[in-house]
């Protein structure tokens, strides 16, 4: 089966993000950037499916020529290919959409997987603009029941199935109180949320095949997608620090502090 | 009149979930800046009963779609039935509370409507047709004020940064409707509840939670919690390591959480725990590391072993009943 992964660049999770005094955008010195943790977790999910079911996995990315970074990383982790649309500039989930919509056509996988959401907008939203732009059927915020370190992780049943027929993949679904299954005839659109899998790390002969391996280039004009962004970011700000609180000295002043003064017990 | 059309959500088990009627208290300061209508809606196989309940909110009409197709919830059979009547309708908005369901659902149905939208809305801003949306980027280190430029918006509403709407004022028209039904090429499959005696985390107005200093061991984070009638949470490192299920993880990538009162047992505070509590109203922090970014947020702090103040914490707070 041929498998659609996104890799986003974004900034790493554990940088400290901050302002600009003119609310224009994030202070970009110092940071450092990485494949989209929900995408990474894509990934792997796709190869682990190939793995099963034979086929490879293709890796998009849109951005500038520093996205190939993030391309080149799914690459090691052992995915085939990667498509690269160049394009700089803001984009919005219409836009982002509306270019893997045209990448789909082309490629023709049976099965697309981002991650639930690009922890840099948290939007959560292009997976479910491209099911319906598409037309599939979508499973988001696929999960696993265990927890990744538990005894359990070896022997369960993984959150993503697919059937024997080869048409349909089943999936389990993190949602409020619960967890619910869905089965998508394919092709189909599956978000990952955190704990799908835990993924692998790249190989050193992983990385130096990654070297050689093809990256097709594409841009919205050879797509044939207006970019123009609908969404418009006007202002960022920090968001409001809490007013410094104290220490207390023991339990006793911590409830009368609690009774009197919060009013919270 | 400019519409707003708030989209209320039924559990599965059939009763309305609470964040709703956040999301119409939200509709409602939309409606008052926009010079707008608030009208809510509903699909479902048995909507009646909820839409009784949705009529004292203030809203113009409660119009609800009943299919035998829409029994089970899917974002494939939800959103051409919704973007049909929102069409109809002519509404400007669309918004709903961020719960799992409206997180799968509303940019589906923007998609459809061809609309852009805005998730986690917090606040609105501007008057009359120029209304912009607060919303939080880089898991809350910072809030954007953005603009959606298609004739149609849509947002999902972070239930927890507005009042739940009030009842008792008066009747809205409930108008019943013949939802559009398209098939699906997913099937619903199975809902596993997992079941609490506790309230849920997102609507509790005490949260106990615990992180890495528990080692695993809850006993007195629970204790504490049913003593105070709390909802327990947790860090993401106490989930991933399997020691409490993940549905009590707070932070980004867990629920977001605003209770009255917060107390985080031995969390050192991790950024992304952070921005799934920080608007909680009074925050506690306990922690055997004074270094710990905890402190920086909280309300009061102890510099202590979670295990004696917890117990310590109970017999004290005994004594005020």
């Amino acid at each position: 089966m041929k498998i659609l992964v996104t890799a986003k660049r974004v900034e790493d999770p554990e940088s400290k993000i901050k302002v600009k005094p003119d609310g224009s955008g994030i202070v970009q010195e110092g940071l450092k950037y990485k494949i989209n943790p929900f995408d990474e977790i894509g990934v792997e999910e796709g190869l682990r499916l190939v793995a099963k079911h034979q086929g490879e996995v293709v890796v998009v990315s849109i951005g500038g020529k520093e996205v190939q970074e993030q391309l080149r990383h799914a690459l090691a982790m052992g995915a085939h290919r990667a498509v690269w649309v160049n394009h700089t500039g803001p984009l919005d989930q219409l836009a982002i959409a509306g270019l893997l919509q045209k990448v789909v056509e082309k490629e023709k996988p049976d099965l697309v997987i981002l991650g639930k959401q690009s922890i840099d907008d948290d939007q959560n939203q292009v997976g479910q603009y491209l099911a319906e732009f598409l037309g599939w059927g979508q499973a988001t915020f696929a999960s696993k029941v265990e927890s990744l370190e538990s005894e359990q992780e070896k022997n369960k049943v993984p959150a993503l199935v697919v059937g024997a027929d080869g048409k349909t993949v089943r999936v389990i679904r993190e949602v409020d109180n619960g967890l619910a299954t869905l089965e998508c005839q394919l092709p189909a659109i599956v978000t990952t949320d955190l704990r799908l899998n835990q993924p692998r790390y790249a190989s050193l002969p992983g990385i130096m095949k990654a070297k050689s391996k093809p990256i097709e280039e594409l841009t919205p004009a050879k797509l044939g997608v207006d970019v123009t962004p609908a969404i418009q970011v006007l202002k960022m700000s920090a968001p409001p620090a809490r007013k410094a609180g104290i220490k207390v000295a023991d339990v006793p002043a911590l409830v009368e502090k609690l009774h009197n003064e919060a009013k919270v017990v | 009149m400019p519409i707003v059309l708030i989209v209320a959500e039924q559990q599965p088990d059939g009763n309305l979930r609470k964040a709703t009627l956040n999301a119409i208290g939200a509709g409602k300061q939309l409606a008052e800046k926009a010079g707008a209508e608030l009208h809510i809606a509903l699909v479902g196989k048995d909507p009646a009963k909820v839409a009784d309940e949705l009529k004292g909110y203030g809203a113009k009409a409660v119009h609800v779609g009943a299919a035998p197709e829409l029994e089970h919830y899917l974002a494939e059979t939800y959103a051409p039935a919704l973007a049909a009547l929102a069409q109809e309708l002519k509404a400007d908005y669309v918004g709903m509370a961020s719960t799992a369901q409206g997180k799968d659902l509303m940019p589906r149905l923007a998609a459809r409507l061809r609309a852009a939208m805005a998730t986690d809305v917090m606040g609105f801003n501007g008057s009359g047709a120029d209304i912009t949306f607060n919303r939080p980027m880089w898991a809350g280190n910072v809030f954007a004020e953005v603009k959606l430029t298609t004739p149609v918006k849509v947002f999902s509403l972070r239930a927890t940064e507005f009042p739940a709407a009030q009842g008792g004022q008066g009747a809205a028209e409930v108008k019943a409707f013949t939802p559009k039904v398209e098939a699906s090429k997913t099937k619903f499959v199975d809902f596993k509840e997992v079941k609490s005696a506790r309230p849920e985390l997102t609507e509790a107005r005490v949260v106990v939670s615990g992180g890495r200093g528990t080692k695993g061991d809850f006993k007195e984070i629970e204790a504490l919690a049913d003593d105070l009638g709390a909802a327990v949470g947790a860090s993401r490192a106490v989930c991933d390591a399997g020691w409490v299920p993940n549905d009590l993880q707070v932070g980004q990538t867990g629920k977001v959480v605003a209770p009255q009162l917060y107390i985080a047992a031995g969390i050192s505070g991790a950024i992304q725990h952070l921005a799934g509590m920080k608007s909680s109203k009074t925050i506690v922090a306990i922690n055997k590391d004074p270094e710990a970014p905890i402190f920086q947020v909280a309300d009061y702090g102890i510099v202590a072993d979670l295990f004696k103040v917890l117990p310590e914490l109970r017999s004290e707070l005994a004594k005020l009943k």
